[in-house]
């Protein structure tokens, strides 16, 4: 059984598929057609709804793709649908907003964005014109619209978010806390007490004994992070999934904890909430995160999903080969550590055995003597899957000229079947200066330990050639220069 | 006409359905309450290319959870072949498999869900045939769905020959998928005594209309169809919305039951038709200062499987590739090759961008070769009025608005200083180059094809004054019906809210074209002006002799009827006319004058009038990874006298950013075995928001008019914004050539993607080292 806020209305389901999507609930149970299927992929942002959740003392508002997320994840959340933004016969500000700057043509992609607009009026104002620009696009970089050229959204967009007037939803907001609060304090499909004889296909573990629990009595049971790529599996694939664990109510799996020059992040953390964690650490990642999926993809999609996925183009697995990330992972009481090198076998297989689980990632912090870069090249700026994905580590010994790599860790996605480091060519670096020879050094030895796939985003050849200049990219950043050296430091 | 006390023609009035939209009670057709009973189905595809089934066994899907029916090519009562023009569309396949996915059967199930799983149930064996699927084999095989057709002015073979000053190139030009938003829809209900009401996501209901008869085998009459919105249209739903109704309406006769058929979003871009592909060949002469000698062209489009609409698509490409250049001796090729791909379809400029795209590309070029500003070598070959004014086809340009454009938009867009100011910056940038480009757009408006260009339009005034509105024009995002309303207003003079919009619809406006070739506002405006005007001279005729006064003193202002010095509300006027049994009911027709063209001589007037407008787009590219950014766009466009300003700037904005997709990040692949690839937006790329420039300034030109009486003389908008796009494409291959410090030429094709610009770079690097 589910307990979630459908607006205003508790809902109670104890009867659903385990990959009914939150998409086709609306539209064919409620007939709440205003939320539209753009593509029942992810990637086009008609069908974005905003969830809110208990978080501090208030709630936090989350923009997500109604069409991958699976119902049973609005356990304890409030579901907001775009038939609850107008009070009455007035239209919510963000909805008017839109209505006034001829921000709708055709209108199928308009509830998406409203929807989106609605949740970035409910981030923290922005602290200037730039930093509301910058927002705007992080908001709306996953909703398309094939009509507009968006130059009318973005005006509706500056016009409505700008300022925090309270809307409906700020009015009742203690009571959506406390009904939220009750329903997660309340059992809902919980692997409580030992007792696995629930015949729920939709299980909701709270800590990871419950987890591990239910990962070994269920060994077939799909995990479920923010379901960003296994929900393809059932809307594109056509598969059935049987029975599914959800793993972003457990406590252990939400934590981030810093020592001894260490971060250590639960597996499922948010990406949102990782991109927030590295504004201030890694602020290269935090710029390859803006970039990660979309905003929608970004508020459900975890740490964890991104590297047990184990997809060859993940945006994080270069970024954490290349830092020397370990990853914990744990199968009943039993945990085990590994450097993630290890954890990538083959295409789409990973170390992990029957039952067992990732529970955290630690990475180490940056440090002085430290030169971190990642980038990203792909069609597009938004919501696009890299070509190549290149992240560069190099710690630093001695000072100015006299400056000499003493350790490299290069990662690298979209050149092989998995995530990989390229060892030749971090061998190619240390104990040289990083200048022009060691550079061209660097690019050589990937050329020569690669063989870049070749397939619908890039051929073999482009994608060899990017990881080749990217080393030239990143000499050129590592000495600075006047001029901006990618494309989006151009203003 | 009266066009000088406006009160909402001009007005820049929000979309009508924009509320709907923004609260999400807009319906579109998958949105419909469902019919008690309604069922849904899904059409399965051919897992080969190309060649012949040899058994299909689909008893399995029969048995699968949900099924109800289950069709193929036999079970389709009437015609099979749903060809547009020609025939070559089988409804479901019979013979020959053309393309791999092209419908072969279709499931029809309790729910959407299992229609799909059903289908994959399906066990075909098939027999496989060699397929086409190179576009330069297809041109050497001569292998054609139509032959091929020249346009000729003057001897461009004997100028060339003689020429001192001659170049030849190569320009590939990319497909696009239309990737409305919502995708193909529709949804058949039977009516009594074998009728069908049919709504459909559709920019052609008559022609929906007329298939799904056929198919059934009964008379267009029985046949309503009904298209209130849809969800983005651009051309692909122009004939490539019709197989759904017919699928949904064989299934709805054989089951007696309402039936949706929706297509899922790889369905729909794997079995339905994309913007053509084309190969352009051009052999150019010019003089020393870059002025056009003569140019001889082939253009060669992909049309896939079948005709389509594939004949007027290449012409209309032949029609462009003079853009706004007068060229002295010219001779075009154009022609229409077969592949075994879907085939190819109507997209927004409908060919005219393909042709287009050509003689800027040799602009460029010819600006390079005589060492002088792009900008300036464009002005050198401009048409005028007087004596460089026939096109390739023997239209004579009699108003051109591209000089007065050219001028006021390199002022206003600083596009010399720019110029300047980026070849200071590449000079001394290590990575990152920029480039600018200024290009005009001459896109000429009608139907090249005839009887096409005509429309109606239905109005009734009730007696409170409110006024329904129907017309043959659909809405798919363009504010065609906001724009309408605007125009009945005018015509009572009243508030455009008394105005109701009703959907399109086969049984109110019968034997209606396509809403296309941006012809929506200026053919259905002129029918639904004209019906206004019946009933309002009714009204006029009846009141003056009512009230003894002269029917000049007769007055429409203001929600009001000034009859001499008396003063009616409208509503109590349309009441008194029909207390005076006056009909407050009228229909309305317009067919586009002065129009014609011989094909055979290849020699006419097919276009009413040309819409103009140009683009600066500013760019910066990265040479060690290809990416690249818009960073300034500005737009001058001359839409006449404007309708609806906001609604005109949302197509020219749109059209712009539609065009840049097609022409950068939009990439279309097929593998070797003819299987689309990009088969969803997680590998086709349309625009997202950060491509929006930054600086992004539009501006309608000001004191613009129509010299023909066009409605309320504006200009047409929908399709000729999209080809402003090509100066971004120019502006690529500008910060290309700074590679090479100015000294090649780049080769550029489109889309210029990042792997296509990195490797115009390298081919600069590799010429210059």
């Amino acid at each position: 059984m589910i307990r979630f806020l459908l607006n205003d209305q508790e809902i109670v389901l104890s009867d659903f598929k385990a990959q009914a999507t939150v998409l086709d609930w609306l539209r064919m149970e409620r007939g709440l057609c205003g939320t539209k299927e753009g593509c029942a992929s992810g990637d086009c942002g008609a069908c974005t709804v905003v969830v809110a959740e208990p978080a501090g003392e208030g709630l936090v508002y989350r923009s997500i793709n109604s069409c991958i997320t699976f119902l049973g994840a609005l356990h304890g959340q409030q579901l907001i649908a775009v038939e609850h933004l107008a009070d009455g016969e007035s239209l919510h500000p963000v909805q008017q907003a839109m209505v006034d700057h001829h921000g709708s043509q055709c209108g199928f992609c308009t509830p998406g964005f409203v929807m989106s607009l609605f949740a970035l009026g409910k981030q923290p104002p922005p602290s200037g014109e730039k930093e509301h620009r910058d927002a705007i696009h992080e908001h709306l970089g996953g909703n398309l619209c094939r009509c507009t050229g968006y130059r009318p959204i973005i005006d509706a967009a500056l016009a409505s978010t700008a300022i925090r007037a309270p809307d409906r939803f700020d009015r009742k907001s203690c009571t959506t806390r406390a009904t939220l609060d009750r329903i997660r304090s309340e059992d809902g499909n919980r692997v409580n007490g030992g007792n696995l004889a629930d015949p729920s296909k939709f299980l909701i573990p709270r800590d990871v004994t419950e987890l591990s629990r239910a990962c070994l009595e269920y060994p077939d049971a799909r995990l479920l992070g923010g379901g960003t790529d296994l929900a393809l599996e059932a809307t594109q694939e056509l598969k059935t999934l049987d029975r599914i664990i959800l793993l972003d109510r457990v406590t252990e799996l939400l934590q981030v904890t810093e020592s001894g020059g260490w971060l250590t992040v639960g597996a499922a953390v948010s990406l949102s909430r990782c991109l927030e964690l590295f504004t201030t650490r890694y602020p290269t990642v935090a710029d390859l995160l803006l970039r990660f999926g979309s905003r929608q993809v970004r508020n459900p999609g975890t740490l964890g999903g991104n590297i047990a996925n184990a997809s060859p183009i993940a945006d994080l697995p270069p970024v954490l080969l290349a830092l020397g990330a370990r990853i914990t992972l744990q199968c009943g009481d039993n945990q085990r550590s590994l450097l993630l090198d290890d954890f990538f076998l083959d295409y789409r297989v990973t170390a992990l055995e029957q039952g067992e689980f990732v529970r955290s990632v630690s990475l180490p912090l940056s440090a002085p003597g430290q030169f971190f870069r990642v980038y990203k090249i792909s069609k597009r700026i938004d919501d696009d899957i890299s070509a190549v994905c290149l992240a560069v580590n190099l710690m630093f010994e001695g000072e100015g000229q006299d400056a000499v790599i003493r350790r490299a860790g290069i990662g690298v996605g979209g050149m092989a079947a998995i995530p990989m480091r390229a060892p030749a060519c971090e061998a190619a670096m240390v104990g040289n200066p990083f200048d022009e020879s060691t550079a061209a050094a660097a690019a050589d030895a990937i050329a020569e330990e690669f063989h870049p796939i070749d397939d619908v985003r890039a051929s073999a050849a482009y994608r060899m050639t990017l990881a080749r200049n990217l080393f030239r990219r990143c000499l050129l950043e590592f000495r600075g220069s006047e001029f901006p050296l990618q494309v989006t430091d151009v203003h | 006409m009266s066009i000088d006390r406006t009160r909402s023609v001009g007005q820049p009035l929000i979309h009508d359905s924009a509320r709907g939209h923004v609260a999400g009670t807009a319906v579109y057709i998958d949105d419909m309450t469902p019919v008690e009973g309604q069922l849904h189905a899904c059409v399965g595809g051919s897992a080969i290319t190309r060649g012949r089934v040899k058994s299909m066994n689909l008893e399995p899907l029969r048995a699968a959870p949900g099924v109800v029916d289950v069709i193929t090519a036999d079970d389709v009562p009437g015609q099979l072949d749903i060809g547009p023009v020609f025939p070559g569309d089988p409804l479901l396949v019979a013979g020959e498999i053309e393309y791999r996915g092209q419908p072969l059967f279709a499931v029809l199930a309790t729910s959407h869900d299992l229609a799909r799983r059903a289908v994959a149930l399906a066990k075909i064996e098939y027999e496989e045939m060699v397929p086409m699927l190179d576009l330069a084999r297809a041109i050497d095989d001569a292998y054609y769905v139509r032959p091929p057709h020249r346009l000729q002015r003057g001897d461009a073979g004997a100028v060339l020959k003689n020429a001192s000053r001659r170049f030849q190139g190569e320009l590939r030009v990319g497909s696009q998928e239309h990737f409305y938003l919502e995708g193909q829809v529709s949804l058949a209900i039977p009516e009594e005594e074998g009728g069908m009401t049919v709504y459909t996501s559709s920019q052609n209901p008559t022609e929906a209309q007329k298939l799904v008869a056929e198919v059934l085998g009964i008379s267009m009459h029985k046949i309503n169809v009904i298209t209130r919105r849809m969800g983005g249209g651009f051309g692909g739903k122009e004939t490539h919305g019709s197989p759904w109704s017919c699928i949904a309406a064989v299934f709805a006769r054989r089951n007696d039951c309402a039936v949706s058929c929706r297509l899922s979003r790889r369905d729909d871009m794997v079995m339905t038709g994309k913007r053509h592909n084309f190969l352009n060949h051009y052999d150019v002469c010019h003089n020393g200062e870059g002025r056009l000698e003569a140019i001889r062209y082939r253009l060669a489009g992909q049309c896939g499987n079948s005709p389509d609409l594939s004949d007027a698509i290449v012409d209309r490409a032949m029609f462009h590739c003079d853009n706004a250049y007068y060229i002295p001796d010219v001779l075009v090729d154009g022609l229409r090759c077969k592949t075994h791909t879907v085939s190819a379809t109507a997209f927004r400029g409908f060919g005219g961008p393909q042709g287009m795209i050509a003689i800027e590309a040799i602009m460029d070029e010819i600006a390079f070769r005589v060492g002088r500003d792009p900008l300036d070598v464009r002005r050198t070959n401009l048409y005028n009025t007087t004596d460089r004014n026939v096109t390739p086809y023997h239209q004579r340009i009699d108003a051109f608005s591209v000089p007065r454009i050219l001028d006021q938009l390199e002022a206003e867009s600083d596009y010399r200083v720019r110029r300047e100011a980026i070849r200071a910056f590449n000079r001394r940038s290590p990575a990152l180059k920029k480039g600018i480009a200024l290009t005009p757009v001459k896109f000429g408006i009608s139907f090249t094809v005839l009887h096409l260009n005509q429309a109606g339009a239905l109005v009734h005034v009730y007696t409170d004054g409110s006024i329904h509105l129907n017309h043959g024009g659909t809405e798919m995002g363009q504010g065609l019906m906001t724009k309408i309303r605007q125009v009945v207003a005018e015509e009572f003079q009243v508030n455009p809210d008394r105005i109701v919009v009703s959907a399109a619809q086969t049984d109110k406006v019968p034997n209606t074209s396509a809403t296309a070739a941006s012809s929506g506002t200026d053919i259905n405006g002129m029918a639904a002006l004209n019906a206004a005007r019946t009933i309002r001279r009714r009204i006029v005729s009846f009141l003056a002799e009512k009230y003894g006064v002269d029917e000049s003193e007769i007055v429409f202002l203001d929600d009001r009827v000034h009859v001499g010095d008396r003063t009616l509300e409208f509503g109590q006027a349309a009441k008194e006319s029909w207390l005076g049994r006056v009909s407050l009911s009228a229909t309305g027709f317009y067919c586009t004058p002065r129009i014609h063209y011989d094909r055979a001589k290849a020699s006419g007037r097919p276009f009413f009038y040309y819409a103009n407008g140009a683009a600066v787009s500013e760019v910066v590219i990265d040479t060690l990874t290809g990416e690249f950014r818009l960073l300034r766009v500005d737009i001058l466009h001359d839409v006449g006298r404007s309708i609806n300003p906001a609604i005109d700037i949302g197509q020219i904005e749109g059209g712009f950013i539609q065009g840049f997709g097609w022409l950068t990040c939009e990439e279309l692949k097929w593998d070797r075995d003819g299987r689309l690839l990009t088969d969803g937006p997680a590998t086709y790329k349309i625009p997202a928001i950060s491509d929006t420039p930054p600086v992004f300034n539009t501006r309608l030109l000001a004191d613009a008019d129509n010299s023909e009486e066009t409605i309320f003389r504006s200009k047409a908008v929908g399709e000729p914004p999209l080809m402003l796009a090509i100066s971004a494409w120019c502006a690529i291959r500008d910060a290309v050539a700074a590679v090479g410090d100015y000294g090649f030429f780049p080769e550029l094709h489109a889309p210029a993607t990042p792997e296509e610009i990195l490797r115009a770079v390298d081919g600069v690097r590799g010429r210059s080292s």
